[in-house]
């Protein structure tokens, strides 16, 4: 027994239900995290699940696997060639980032002076980071060449301060200082600029009043610059961490893993193993191994340095 | 399967030169003698076009005479070809890429044993390899090792890359000796005069794909080491290998410093500079010194020379060498045009060409071939001759397969070489452990 009027609303009501449909704010919600969520599901869910099953199974370029369980993880821990691509790669990172980090912020604090040429300078110093990785590798390679290396040339042939010529990639322990310092130059640029970016944000009023009360240079650098400096040095330090550990193109580029596999980090074994070796489980069970590190790392650095009530001063709990 | 004797090989040669000799003077085009076999008749598919994938030139001639070759067929076709160049590194990820996923390059002139790992999802190529075999006097048994499997062709080999020694020939001289010895000792002996008078060798020990292996290889087969026998058990630690292993640590102790870190290019800068005096490598540096712009490289070329590398106790030669197949995956809608091409590019008119121009850069596959005037034109180039005929096959002396590749592939036998040679480990020590290495590779 509708009437005629509550007839004609509920019409009203069907046609506008797409309309009802977009006001109701579960729907809306849902359908704008969809292309964020799909995009996360696809390009970073499914290859990291991916990677994940894969190293639970023997696998192989061009043949399916099946699971094996905890076989390739058995089979590495009595891999001397693992285990030393491990200590490689955490005394690459813990060297290159006290190395970046350190020429970094001294780099930083000169840039923040007041300097003729300041942005051409700034500009400047980008460029190790801007280049492609695979071409400073290069200009690295040639640097170091058993043969043809500028620095053996001039030590040897120019200045006559040494008899022989530095054997840079053919010594285990020369090679993996090559390569940090290579890292480092690389690595510089991003900490300098993102440290300098701290630095402006912080209020030229404090320093005056240090002033004022008789700080010295290096009160000022301890008490004002550094605390006021750990939120954006602890986001610095994680992602320079994150990039130093997973890094492959420096190390693939110029010694291969060599001499004799002593170079080998983590990623590049990874990446030998799976790809030219045809061993996709192996290698994605190495690639898998470095997560905990990676959280570790990641845990470490954030948490050690992002207290927020000491940054801000509140305590010191 | 049979390895091809040393004497097998010289009696071709033998034949081919009186073949020569009586023939006298020669027309400008070889005479690569050719038996009348009528072209299958493979009817190419409508609107055919092919992509075509194999690894990029390490001489210009390969990829300039490559690319001649194709626009003739697609002249001569009217199917369109585009050829992509791939790094050598590369080439085998992005062959497995394009089985796994089926879809791809028509033809894929694709690394070693990689036919192997894809065997079912390739073509049947007997027909084209009978045909090529019939009218071109035969494969050699290397070709058909990486060619056939369980008696059908699956891949038709285009070439194989192979490494001599590259030497010069005025320091040779000048440490006494007027070739190259084709005994161990002797090249032993040669390596250490040539360190004395400042002009040592060199072979790389660093992660290098050719180079590396070439060397590290042929010294382990040459003792009489293998990684694998006849039915694919690792061997590796054996006193065959300890000997080898003895032997090139005091090989190395003769090279210039630095060779640890060597990759494929090193030896050909380092040879080109005249830091080295001698190395084994393929025909690219001599390659190089002959169409070098710069005059004292070119000057070079005159004191160039190449040999074999020395045979061990196994009494026959062991080098190894880079075979390329050419694969048409099942994928391919066009196989008869892909066919059609492998076959073209195969036949004396357009192989002929390519072989001459590359000097010797890239060795045949049909024993017809060996009649090429690449082979007589330059005494120099005659030691890469018979690359083909009587090189080791990667896992000999076992099967070809995953295993075989990733053993090859990890650098088992380079890095226990190397290991030795560095002083890291014992010889005993290294053997053992390259051993455990490969047993994982051939667990299943």
């Amino acid at each position: 027994m509708a009437s005629r009027s509550e007839a004609s609303l509920w019409q009203g009501r069907q046609e506008n239900w797409l309309v009802r449909l977009f006001d109701w704010k579960p729907f809306l919600i849902v359908m704008c995290m969809l292309p964020a969520v799909g995009l996360l599901l696809v390009f970073l869910t499914y290859p990291l699940g991916l990677g994940i099953w894969l190293a639970f199974t023997d696998t192989r370029i061009g043949r399916a696997g099946e699971f094996v369980g905890l076989l390739n993880y058995e089979l590495l821990e009595t891999d001397r060639i693992f285990w030393m691509s491990v200590g490689n790669t955490i005394l690459y990172t813990v060297v290159a980032t006290i190395g970046k980090f350190g020429l970094g912020l001294w780099l930083a604090l000169l840039l923040n002076r007041h300097l003729p040429f300041k942005s051409f300078l700034r500009a400047i110093i980008l460029v190790p980071w801007i280049v492609p990785t695979v071409l400073s590798a290069i200009a690295f390679w040639w640097i170091y060449d058993p043969q043809f290396s500028i620095v053996s040339y001039v030590l040897v042939d120019v200045l006559g301060l040494r008899e022989t010529y530095i054997n840079f990639l053919g010594d285990p322990w020369n090679a993996r200082w090559s390569l940090i310092a290579a890292n480092i130059w690389r690595g510089i640029p991003f900490v300098a600029i993102c440290l300098l970016a701290g630095l402006q944000t912080i209020s030229p009023s404090l320093y005056e009043a240090a002033l004022l009360d008789g700080a010295t240079p290096w009160q000022r650098f301890r008490y004002i610059t550094f605390p006021m400096l750990l939120p954006i040095l602890a986001v610095v330090l994680t992602f320079s961490v994150l990039f130093t550990f997973t890094d492959f193109q420096l190390v693939y580029a110029i010694t291969r893993g060599g001499p004799v596999n002593s170079t080998h980090l983590m990623a590049t074994l990874a990446f030998q193993r799976a790809i030219p070796g045809g061993q996709l489980g192996e290698g994605s069970a190495i690639a898998v191994a470095m997560i905990p590190f990676l959280v570790f790392a990641t845990i470490f650095s954030y948490f050690a340095l992002a207290r927020r009530k000491w940054q801000q001063g509140e305590g010191n709990d | 399967m049979t390895r091809f004797t040393r004497r097998d090989t010289l009696q071709l040669g033998l034949g081919a030169l009186a073949g020569s000799t009586m023939l006298g003077s020669r027309a400008l085009l070889a005479e690569v003698p050719v038996k009348s076999v009528p072209v299958p008749n493979w009817p190419i598919e409508k609107g055919a076009s092919l992509r075509v994938l194999r690894p990029s030139k390490f001489v210009a001639a390969d990829e300039e005479w490559f690319l001649k070759n194709t626009e003739k067929f697609t002249a001569e076709t009217g199917v369109p070809v585009k050829v992509e160049f791939e790094s050598w590194e590369d080439l085998r990820p992005k062959t497995a890429v394009a089985a796994n996923v089926g879809s791809g390059p028509d033809v894929i002139v694709g690394w070693s044993d990689d036919p192997f790992q894809y065997a079912d999802k390739l073509h049947d190529m007997t027909d084209l390899a009978t045909y090529l075999g019939e009218k071109y006097g035969g494969w050699w048994p290397l070709a058909e090792k990486y060619g056939i499997k369980n008696g059908r062709w699956i891949s038709i080999p285009f070439g194989a890359a192979g490494g001599r020694i590259v030497y010069r020939k005025s320091w040779i001289e000048q440490a006494g000796y007027s070739d190259v010895p084709q005994d161990l000792d002797g090249f032993l002996d040669l390596c250490r005069k040539l360190k004395q008078i400042g002009h040592p060798a060199g072979f790389a020990l660093g992660n290098a794909v050719g180079d590396a292996n070439a060397w590290c290889y042929w010294l382990l087969w040459a003792h009489g080491g293998a990684v694998v026998d006849e039915n694919d058990r690792v061997i590796l630690d054996s006193k065959e290998t300890v000997e080898a292993l003895k032997y090139g640590k005091a090989l190395y102790e003769t090279f210039i410093p630095g060779t640890e870190s060597w990759l494929d290019p090193a030896n050909n800068k380092a040879f080109l500079a005249g830091q080295i005096s001698l190395t084994q490598n393929g025909i690219s540096i001599y390659f190089a010194a002959l169409n070098s712009n710069d005059p004292n490289v070119r000057a070079l070329a005159d004191d160039i020379y190449h040999a074999r590398m020395p045979i061990g106790p196994v009494g026959f030669p062991t080098e190894r060498c880079l075979v390329v197949n050419c694969m048409v995956f099942k994928y391919t809608p066009y196989p008869n045009a892909a066919k059609h091409y492998i076959r073209f590019m195969m036949e004396r008119e357009q192989y002929d060409t390519f072989l001459t121009k590359c000097i010797g850069y890239w060795n045949h596959p049909l024993k017809a071939y060996d009649e090429s005037d690449v082979w007589k034109t330059d005494p120099k180039v005659t030691p890469y001759q018979h690359v083909m005929a009587d090189s080791l096959w990667d896992g000999y002396k076992g099967s070809l397969g995953p295993a075989s590749q990733a053993v090859l592939a990890d650098f088992v036998v380079v890095q226990m070489v190397a290991a030795v040679c560095t002083g890291q480990l014992s010889p005993e020590e290294a053997a053992r452990e390259a051993a455990k290495r490969a047993k994982r590779y051939y667990r299943s």
